[in-house]
């Protein structure tokens, strides 16, 4: 759609049944695979959604007391057990990364390559470390504590079932990420989205709209977290 | 090509704003990790999670995923899904209620 075009359409409430009713496309003037990727997240939001929902009701449900997180996810600092301190560490680090990929997608649009790749890169080191503590995590919670999905020494056994399944893929997400973030930034760094070469395995020209699409995606990722920490971690 | 730059500046951002939502972001992190620290009971903590939880979520998705500046077409569509997630936490609060009541009815007080 060009831009003469998109200036006569009505802008806000008046826009959306025009928009809609409009042929072709539904969202003028966004790019298609932003479109796209938004409505993956909206469908992913309704996965974790029911993950969430689910841990509500078991928990809601249950006449065993719940474990109490702060003091199930505390770690020894100094011979002190500090309450919740890895989450609160994870936490700034994804916050972190998230505040990276943003510079990425504007250095993206600004077409400055370096500044983009190098901010791409230290994202998926950001998420890397995430991933890592969270591995730490686990490993400490099934090995030294004996957590389990079925049982726990806390409390109520429904604990580690959801415990593991929403942590989990949450996780996945972001070992996905930390994946696609690593390809992107070397594209970004060989000049792909400059030189317009195709992708390997859309074999599709790209720009960096690609950059602001996986951005969308990464903050996803944080805003999912956000949410696991404040259900999971905080209540 | 004089269009493409026009469209270029329309979707690049100043600096500061990013710099200002990212220090945001660490306060609020920093004020709902405090609520814990604190060991904050009751309504009070639930307000105070949820408050955190919905400022930094907001922020993340107006100003990180760009939804601020995103056609309103788009913003509805993405958004207005969330009131049936909505209900669907109000008839699980509903549910879980009425399960823990039976459990209690005839697991612990009947045994």
């Amino acid at each position: 759609m060009d831009q003469a075009a998109l200036k006569k359409l009505p802008r806000g409430w008046k826009s959306i049944p025009s928009d809609l009713n409009s042929d072709q496309t539904a969202f003028k003037g966004v790019n298609w695979g932003k479109a796209m990727m938004w409505i993956f997240l909206l469908s992913d939001t309704f996965i974790f959604s029911c993950f969430l929902l689910s841990y509500m009701t078991g928990r809601g449900s249950t006449v065993l007391p719940w474990p109490n997180p702060s003091k199930v996810f505390a770690l020894d600092f100094m011979g002190v057990p500090v309450p919740l301190l890895l989450i609160a560490i994870m936490t700034f680090v994804l916050i972190t990364s998230s505040g990276t990929m943003a510079m990425a997608v504007k250095y993206g649009y600004e077409k400055n390559r370096k500044l983009c790749g190098t901010f791409l890169l230290l994202t998926a080191i950001g998420g890397l470390t995430f991933v890592g503590m969270q591995a730490f995590e686990w490993s400490k919670l099934i090995f030294h504590e004996g957590v389990r999905p079925w049982s726990n020494p806390y409390g109520a056994p429904q604990f580690g079932s959801f415990f593991f399944m929403i942590t989990g893929f949450h996780g996945t997400h972001v070992s996905i990420g930390v994946i696609f973030l690593f390809i992107f930034s070397r594209k970004v760094f060989k000049g792909d989205f400059d030189s317009g070469r195709k992708g390997y395995f859309t074999s599709m020209k790209s720009d960096y709209v690609a950059i602001e699409i996986l951005g969308l995606y990464w903050h996803f990722v944080d805003l999912v977290w956000v949410f696991i920490f404040a259900f999971f971690y905080l209540w | 090509m004089v269009e493409n730059i026009k469209k270029e500046q329309a979707t690049t951002h100043k600096l500061g704003i990013y710099l200002w939502i990212w220090g945001l972001l660490f306060v609020l992190s920093f004020f709902s990790y405090m609520v814990d620290w604190l060991q904050f009971q009751g309504l009070l903590r639930w307000t105070l999670i949820l408050t955190f939880m919905f400022l930094k979520a907001g922020l993340i998705m107006a100003f990180f995923m760009h939804l601020f500046w995103e056609r309103y077409t788009l913003v509805n569509v993405l958004l207005w899904p969330m009131t049936a997630i909505a209900t669907f936490v109000g008839l699980m609060v509903a549910e879980s209620k009425y399960t823990v009541f039976t459990r209690f009815f005839y697991f612990v007080l009947g045994s």
